[in-house]
């Protein structure tokens, strides 16, 4: 009898380790369906951006270096181009910032129904090309385009202003850009704050721009750091705004990769400055993804 | 206008202290909207320069495209790179969404995290490296490696817009599939397939506009006789303004509005 009873729990125990196998090897299985895409990735770009970051520490002639950083610190040229990089993405998420929120704050103050056909006004540049936005921009901030005959006309200005081929094309082309990346999260954690709250502090006494500033603005501090996050972080990679806005006077750290590669074939100084560039862009991620909560970089709705 | 007078939020503010809001919004709509709708009417100037409104209007930027040998090699590259970007990127990236989903493993999260770094990396190094590999294997300039560079940019996606679909979906309606005598592939195109198609199709068409719109990749591993529109255009942005590309521009935007159109056409039945 407990003979019996011992046989079955041990074919039972088989069982059960037969099934668990089972599950493991289903598993596996199913993970490997992923095996197609994730080869394709690892051999087209992530082995090959490993191997650009290893060659960063390497000369021509296979020797270890730190010579390619160390021009990167000494020659005055690539401070410049950093300099130029940060000023560019830190004035960028600044006016993008001071403009969409406001913008989000209006939208979320809205009925659902009107702030979804304002969503369409925010995503529109998220469906037409970066081209033929840059392009836009090239031709209605030239001397003679609308932006300056307008202002001419209307007496605001006697000389064309240069809007073009310098800072501040770039800049209108990149906030332009990057507004609806800031918008988007903005808007989302503003949606989400609990109006209750705001009425509480009205009752105790809070007047509107009181309630704004202990209530409404803290609660809606997540998405702000968010979107500034991922617009700086955006902005650090440009490259062709800058390229075409900036008519060659703005070089950020893309370009100058991109030149170096191109026109130079210089491998070391680009493998060096993209290996930085790549550093600070996860750097920037990894305190993103800790600061804002629920944070991802495609915000709502995209 | 009594209306201006009424509280406007809970917080007792008149609509009245918040004009310079109303102002500012409506300003913001047109920055983000006018610049884009602009480039429009200018391809249809007759003018030889670039003029808003244009004084008179004509096909002639049109036809200097359409007779332009390079121009239309290089529109057909796009086309036929986007369409095989679809072909390449759809099923891998849904197979690697439904498999990683369905692995309960610690690995499954990282690899799910490896197959979104393309998107994560700053495009200028996402170029370089794969110029980089191409020049290794010597695929530079091939309308083979154009095809495999959108994909990696589009995989991604893909991925994300599937898993989305699939979290929406009851994976337990596969499981009767299978107890009822399907085999796992039988259940997934019978049950798991009809239910997610439209988010496939989403994903299929924003693979296209991925590759179609993709402008730096492009510019490293396009060339010859297999350079894409966006990289000629790229080209002709830095060197000169020519109406040409305003009148491209405008075919741009019509066909990404058509057929993000039709994704949303799709949507909208798949949430009937």
């Amino acid at each position: 009898m407990s003979a019996t009873v011992q046989a079955t729990a041990s074919l039972s125990n088989d069982h059960a380790a037969a099934l668990s196998k089972d599950r493991l090897i289903e598993r596996w299985l199913m993970l490997s369906l992923a095996a197609p895409a994730l080869l394709l990735v690892l051999v087209c770009l992530l082995v090959p951006v490993a191997w650009l970051f290893y060659m960063s520490f390497y000369t021509d002639g296979g020797q270890a270096t730190l010579v390619n950083y160390q021009r990167l610190v000494e020659q005055p040229s690539y401070a410049r181009i950093f300099w130029t990089t940060f000023e560019v993405s830190v004035l960028t998420t600044g006016i993008c910032a001071v403009l969409g929120y406001p913008l989000a704050y209006f939208m979320s103050q809205l009925s659902t129904r009107a702030a979804n056909l304002c969503m369409i006004a925010v995503l529109l540049p998220f469906w037409t090309s970066l081209l033929v936005r840059t392009y836009a921009w090239l031709v209605l901030l030239q001397r003679s385009g609308l932006i300056n005959s307008w202002g001419m006309q209307l007496g605001l200005w006697s000389e064309p202003l240069p809007l073009v081929n310098n800072m501040a094309g770039t800049l209108i082309g990149m906030v332009h850009i990057m507004l609806p990346f800031i918008v988007l999260p903005l808007y989302g954690s503003m949606r989400a704050i609990d109006r209750t709250l705001l009425q509480a502090a009205a009752n105790l006494g809070a007047g509107p721009v009181q309630s704004f500033w202990r209530v409404f603005l803290p609660l809606s501090l997540p998405g702000l750091t968010g979107g500034v996050l991922i617009v700086f972080i955006l902005c650090l990679g440009f490259y062709v705004t800058p390229e075409v806005l900036g008519g060659g006077r703005v070089i950020m750290v893309s370009s100058r990769i991109a030149s170096d590669i191109d026109t130079f074939l210089n491998w070391g100084s680009a493998s060096a400055l993209g290996a930085v560039l790549l550093v600070l862009t996860f750097l920037l991620l990894w305190i993103a993804s800790r600061v804002a909560k629920g944070f991802s970089l495609f915000g709502a709705g995209h | 206008m009594m209306w201006l007078d009424r509280p406007a939020t809970d917080t007792q503010i008149t609509h009245r202290s918040r004009l310079w809001l109303y102002a500012l919004a409506v300003v913001l709509f047109a920055f983000l909207i006018v610049p884009t709708l602009i480039v429009i009417p200018m391809s249809f100037s007759e003018s030889q320069y670039l003029e808003f409104p244009p004084r008179s209007l004509s096909l002639r930027w049109y036809e200097t495209y359409f007779n332009s040998r390079s121009w239309m090699q290089a529109t057909a590259t796009s086309f036929k790179a986007a369409a095989l970007t679809v072909v390449v990127a759809t099923p891998l990236g849904t197979i690697a969404a439904y498999g990683l989903y369905n692995a309960e493993l610690a690995t499954a999260r990282l690899v799910s995290l490896l197959l979104v770094t393309p998107i994560v990396i700053p495009v200028i190094l996402v170029g370089t490296a794969i110029f980089y590999a191409y020049v290794k294997l010597k695929m530079v300039n091939s309308l083979i490696g154009v095809v495999l560079a959108h994909s990696i940019l589009a995989i991604p996606i893909v991925i994300m817009i599937v898993t989305s679909a699939l979290k929406s979906f009851d994976m337990n309606q596969e499981r009767v599939a299978r107890s009822l005598g399907a085999s796992r592939i039988e259940a997934f195109f019978m049950v798991v397939l009809p239910q997610i198609k439209f988010a496939i199709l989403t994903a299929a068409v924003l693979s296209f506009l991925t590759s179609f719109d993709e402008v730096i990749v492009s510019l490293f591993v396009s060339g010859g006789e297999n350079s894409t529109l966006t990289r000629n255009m790229f080209a002709a942005l830095r060197d000169q303004i020519d109406p040409t590309i305003a009148a491209i521009s405008t075919m741009m935007i019509v066909v990404t509005s058509v057929l993000l159109a039709l994704a949303q056409l799709f949507g909208q039945q798949s949430k009937r």
